[in-house]
């Protein structure tokens, strides 16, 4: 049983300063600076948590960031991390994945079953298809984490960019000596520690002068950042680290970075060393010096390393008693130091037993440690369990090994070797910017490492810019921190080698037998390392097992890759506002009182109609389409991309990336344009103005404008034409005032005669509108006389709000795009994207007209050579039919059929109030084109949603107004 | 994020650019053949290696040829879109 020492200077905890809290419902206490796995297991608590699979009861294990056994739920917080989280006062803790809570989990019963269940039990057990389902909804709710609340308050988690000259991942001896290098070489350094304070892992020994001075000077200067109980959870290409800080997630973009995330102590695996009582060594002396919290009265050592004898002078120093050291190697002779740490604790009156192993740990009924077994082994680690001897303790710390922490070297693209002499894989080589210090570097005296960490830092300060290299050679530790195989066999198992899934010894060597023996392989199918401490505590061992089994080097088979974020961090972190700008046109305010319903189109947000109330929107759509029709209707074509082309070669220009001639367009008129891509495929359509021999003056599609201009801009750099482009898109209004009254209601506002005479259809104008700069095109686009009114973008709301009163008597109503798309598809003309698709070729879409073949070269012209021979392999035609019914409604992407074949598909399909039918243009197989052309009226038929048939006619278009004589305004037409 | 060095703004995040695929030269229209035009217009090589591309940094709609290892997805050098004419050379434009 743990409890709490006198009080001691250095301690991070304020005793004058009582917190209260509930764990499990019931009041405890801590103090001010515990964390809440502190303040549990100094009130006496002997159970933090129950195991993943057979709902053991654990303690704390490693008491550092990445625990599974110290997970908790805090109010309406999941999977709270208890060993590095601040206690504050009135926090509802409680355990997570137990059934009637902690002491009393029901599903503990599943640890006398575990026989029954072995690895890959549920491959082996549920793959019948019709009782998975049973099955996994009881899985789902026996295994588990914490249990995630929907009716928690939703919060905005900030996100910051940050930057720096050198980023220091871990505060050490190594991380400080390296930040404080590279700051006194006048870079800005980033230091990261995801401990609440710097100082490192291994906690400071009493008394440490340097390590204090270290971070008094850390705390002393303006070049460092620290960012403590931060997790560098994840690197990204060119030195950008997440960095998972409590309340917010910084994106730190660095010069260079100096990875000191040092090692994580590795258990030993021996029956029941998941026991209440039995942890990490390192995890003991992090309680002791921070929150002066004793491990137990009565203490054992398992020992493969000299920092076994360290903490036992350590825990001797505190006034504990240490009972005996169960010393894995057969002799201390080959390091002097060592002998002389072990000689020091047998003054003190500890038992040093060499060649011996913990064979197993032993529960007292409450289910805590009472005593060890523990036996002789032989030189290939094999223990003799007849001779083994029991020792009473309730504390058992392990003392065996270490992995390094290299996670995030190995995504920033390090190498890694594994090095025999110190059982450890330590770095091979370097990218650029790159530098390790430290335990990781292989390097772990404390001398030494703060040596090592002054030439990283110096090395990473000189290549962002700042000062010289150090450049000398990393000094590897000469004695073997790790032990190579940690491991005791038991017969009856429960020597837990992952302790977040609960997997044994047994579960991997079955593992490898049955075939998955490679570290891959293994991980997916027993789950070993998948947990939420990712493996931190079990990956080396695995790979130790699955070496031994296979009779290979742990450097031949190699770690799993560690991918971003190596940490579990919560999701808020992650989640976030995006950032989709949506565009809008310059009298967009306009719109909204006029009550537009909106819609996204590209990036910008459009007017699909205008409600009016009592008006359903068909109704709304009819009217806006008749107003145009019969009187006036302007709609706002700000969204089109506008393009301005200046130079004597601009025709030359538009010749190229254009189907039809420009070059022979005469000043003041305008032409319809189709833009093809290399594959002769139609990608965007516009109308081109010239206003001078010199200067064009474009538009293109809405969707396709950003794409476009960009493509423009590669081609002009690609020919090397003496023109210049220059793109309005953002800089003008647009609007498309149209109607056979229009001219009348226009020509008080406009300095130029509007006379057919004078501005003939497909003319452009610049004039003044309004009393502002103006361009006029009259094309059709509607199909009514009509004017495409381009102003600048400021001036936009006052030319609309003068044509809005100067229309409004006369029956003038603003349009949306859906009552657009009604005119235009009345008018038959298809729409880029909505009617085509990334294989049509003006062929197939009756687009001939557009293109002139004669010219020397256009984008797409080569392929449509070779597309005119094949023929087309789809016909765009468009199509009519009468009075559907609800349940016979055609949509877009209806399938045309004939016979049991599919013949077509619909692109468009919308009722026109104007000819009294259902209108639309369907993408068909050529052949069954032409063969339609002998049916009697040419019928197809398309099927609905519903399965029922509609029957169309295949029809000539225009529908409307086929000879064109309204927005050409031939008299009498 | 990586960041890509564009000649006329310096270093910028990449999500800045727009990628426009590798350099490559069009047959002659009028002399090839069917088959060649075809190749160009729809074969592209995936093979990895140095390659000059078409980068564009959308912010600025400025176009520049970048040399990249695609192995290893650095780019070595960057040049100015007119070296498309005159060709390359691997000295890294000033």
């Amino acid at each position: 049983m743990m409890y709490r020492l006198a009080p001691h200077a250095d301690e991070w905890i304020d005793r004058s300063i009582i917190v209260n809290f509930f764990f499990e419902g019931k009041e405890c206490q801590g103090y001010e600076g515990d964390t809440i796995s502190s303040a549990l297991v100094a009130a006496g608590v002997p159970f933090l948590g129950r195991s993943f699979k057979y709902h053991r009861p654990r303690s704390l294990l490693s008491f550092s960031n990445h625990d599974s056994n110290t997970l908790f739920q805090v109010g309406e917080v999941p999977n709270v991390r208890g060993d590095v989280t601040p206690l504050r006062a009135g926090m509802r803790v409680s355990a997570i994945n137990t059934f009637g809570g902690l002491s009393k989990d029901r599903a503990r019963v599943l640890d006398r079953l575990s026989s029954f269940l072995p690895v890959g039990f549920y491959y082996k057990a549920f793959h019948s298809k019709r009782l998975f389902p049973h099955w996994e909804r009881m899985f789902r709710a026996l295994t588990g984490l914490g249990r995630v609340s929907l009716d928690a308050p939703r919060k905005f988690t900030a996100k910051r960019y940050a930057f720096c000259d050198v980023l220091v991942v871990g505060a050490g001896a190594s991380g400080l000596s390296a930040a404080l290098a590279a700051a006194a070489a006048g870079a800005h350094v980033a230091l990261v520690d995801e401990s609440l304070q710097g100082g490192g892992i291994t906690p400071l020994r009493t008394p440490n002068s340097t390590l204090e001075a270290l971070l008094r000077k850390l705390s002393q200067s303006d070049k460092i950042t620290f960012y403590s109980a931060t997790v560098a959870a994840g690197y990204y290409a060119d030195h950008w680290l997440a960095l998972a800080e409590p309340l917010r997630m910084t994106k730190m973009r660095a010069k260079a970075v100096v990875f000191a995330t040092g090692v994580i102590e590795q258990p030993a695996v021996f029956r029941n060393n998941d026991l209440p009582g039995v942890m990490l060594a390192s995890a003991a002396l992090r309680l002791l010096a921070c929150y002066r919290i004793a491990p137990g009265r009565t203490i054992v050592i398992v020992a493969a390393n000299r920092e076994a004898y360290e903490a036992c002078l350590e825990l001797v120093a505190n006034s504990l008693r240490v009972a005996a050291i169960l010393e894995l190697r057969s002799t201390l002779q080959h390091s002097l130091e060592d002998l002389k740490l072990a000689r020091r604790c047998e003054d003190l009156g500890v038992k040093i037993f060499t060649a011996s192993a913990p064979y197993q740990a032993i529960a007292a009924s409450n289910g805590l440690l009472k005593a060890v077994d523990y036996g002789p082994i032989d030189s290939s680690g094999t223990i003799n369990s007849q001779a083994a001897k029991r020792i009473e303790c309730d504390s058992l710390l392990m003392s065996v090994g270490w992995a390094p922490a290299s996670h995030l070297l190995a995504q920033a693209g390090g190498s890694t070797v594994f090095s025999p002499e110190i059982q450890q894989f330590v770095p091979k080589e370097l990218p650029a910017g790159i530098f390790v210090a430290g335990r990781l570097n292989g390097v772990f005296e404390f001398n030494s490492r703060l040596d090592d960490g002054h030439r990283a830092g110096t090395d990473a300060a000189a290549y962002s810019g700042y000062g010289e290299t150090r450049g000398s050679e990393v000094t590897r530790s000469t004695r073997c921190p790790s032990h190579p195989y940690p491991i005791v066999e038991h017969p009856a198992a429960k020597n837990f080698v992952d302790f977040d899934e609960d997997i044994q010894v047994k579960d991997l060597q079955n593992a490898i037998q049955e075939g998955f023996d490679s570290s891959e392989l293994l991980k997916r199918y027993t789950t070993v390392g998948m947990g939420p401490s990712q493996g931190q505590h079990s990956n080396m061992n695995a790979l130790r097992i699955l070496a031994r089994a296979r009779s290979m080097s742990v450097s031949a088979l190699g770690l799993t890759t560690a991918r971003p974020m190596y940490h579990p961090i919560p999701l808020k972190l992650l989640a976030g506002r995006g950032f989709h700008p949506v565009r809008r046109t310059p009298v967009d305010a306009m719109h909204g009182a006029l009550g537009a319903m909106w819609m996204p189109a590209g990036n910008w947000r459009r007017c699909e109609y205008y409600g009016v109330s009592g008006e359903t929107r068909d109704a709304s759509i009819a009217a806006e389409v008749w107003a145009v029709r019969h009187a006036v209707g302007l709609i706002d074509v700000g969204t089109l991309g506008k393009i301005e082309i200046h130079g004597p070669m601009a025709g030359e220009f538009l010749d190229r990336v254009y189907a039809g001639n420009f070059s022979n367009l005469r000043v003041g008129m305008t032409r319809y344009g189709l833009m093809l891509d290399e594959s002769g495929v139609i990608i965007d359509d516009g109308v081109i103005a010239r206003l001078a021999i010199d200067l064009f003056y474009f538009t293109t599609t809405t969707s396709g404008s950003t794409a476009v201009f960009r493509e423009l801009l590669r081609l002009n750099a690609l020919w090397g034409l003496e023109c210049s482009l220059i793109n309005l898109t953002g800089h003008m209004a647009a609007f498309n005032f149209a109607g056979p009254l229009c001219r009348a209601i226009l020509q008080p506002l406009i300095d130029i005669d509007l006379a057919e005479a004078e501005f003939p259809f497909l003319g452009v104008r610049e004039a003044r509108l309004c009393g502002v700069a103006a361009r006029l095109m009259r094309v059709g686009f509607v199909g009514e006389l009509g004017y495409e009114i381009h102003v600048a973008a400021n001036a936009g709301i006052v030319v609309w709000k003068a044509l809005m009163s100067a229309g409004q008597d006369r029956g003038l109503r603003p349009f949306g795009v859906e009552a657009q798309r009604v005119l235009r598809l009345e008018k038959g003309h298809f729409i880029v994207s909505q009617d085509t698709d990334g294989l049509t070729d003006p062929y197939e879409a009756n687009a001939m007209w557009a293109m002139n073949m004669r010219k020397p070269f256009f984008v797409g012209q080569r392929s449509l050579r070779i597309l005119e021979k094949r023929g087309p392999r789809q016909k765009l035609v468009g199509i009519e039919w009468d009075g559907a019914s609800h349940s016979t409604l055609v949509k877009e992407s209806h399938l045309v059929i004939d016979g049991v074949n599919i013949a077509g598909r619909i692109t468009s399909a919308l009722y026109s109030a104007t000819l009294k039918k259902w209108i639309g243009f369907a993408m068909l197989n050529p052949d069954f084109a032409s063969r339609t052309e002998s049916l009697p009226n040419r019928e197809i038929y398309i099927r609905t949603d519903s399965g029922k048939m509609q029957l169309a006619r295949i029809a000539t278009i225009p529908f409307y107004d086929p000879k064109n004589s309204r927005q050409k305004q031939i008299l009498g037409g | 994020m990586k960041l890509l060095v564009c000649p006329l703004n310096g270093p910028r995040p990449v999500t800045e650019f727009a990628y426009g695929g590798e350099v490559r030269v069009s047959p002659d229209p009028d002399a090839c053949s069917d088959a060649e035009w075809g190749n160009y217009v729809f074969n592209r090589s995936g093979s990895p290696g140095q390659k000059y591309e078409w980068w564009c940094h959308a912010a600025s709609g400025f176009w520049f040829i970048a040399l990249r290892d695609t192995t290893t997805d650095l780019v070595i050098a960057t040049y100015p879109a007119e070296f498309v004419q005159t060709g390359f050379s691997r000295v890294r434009p000033q």
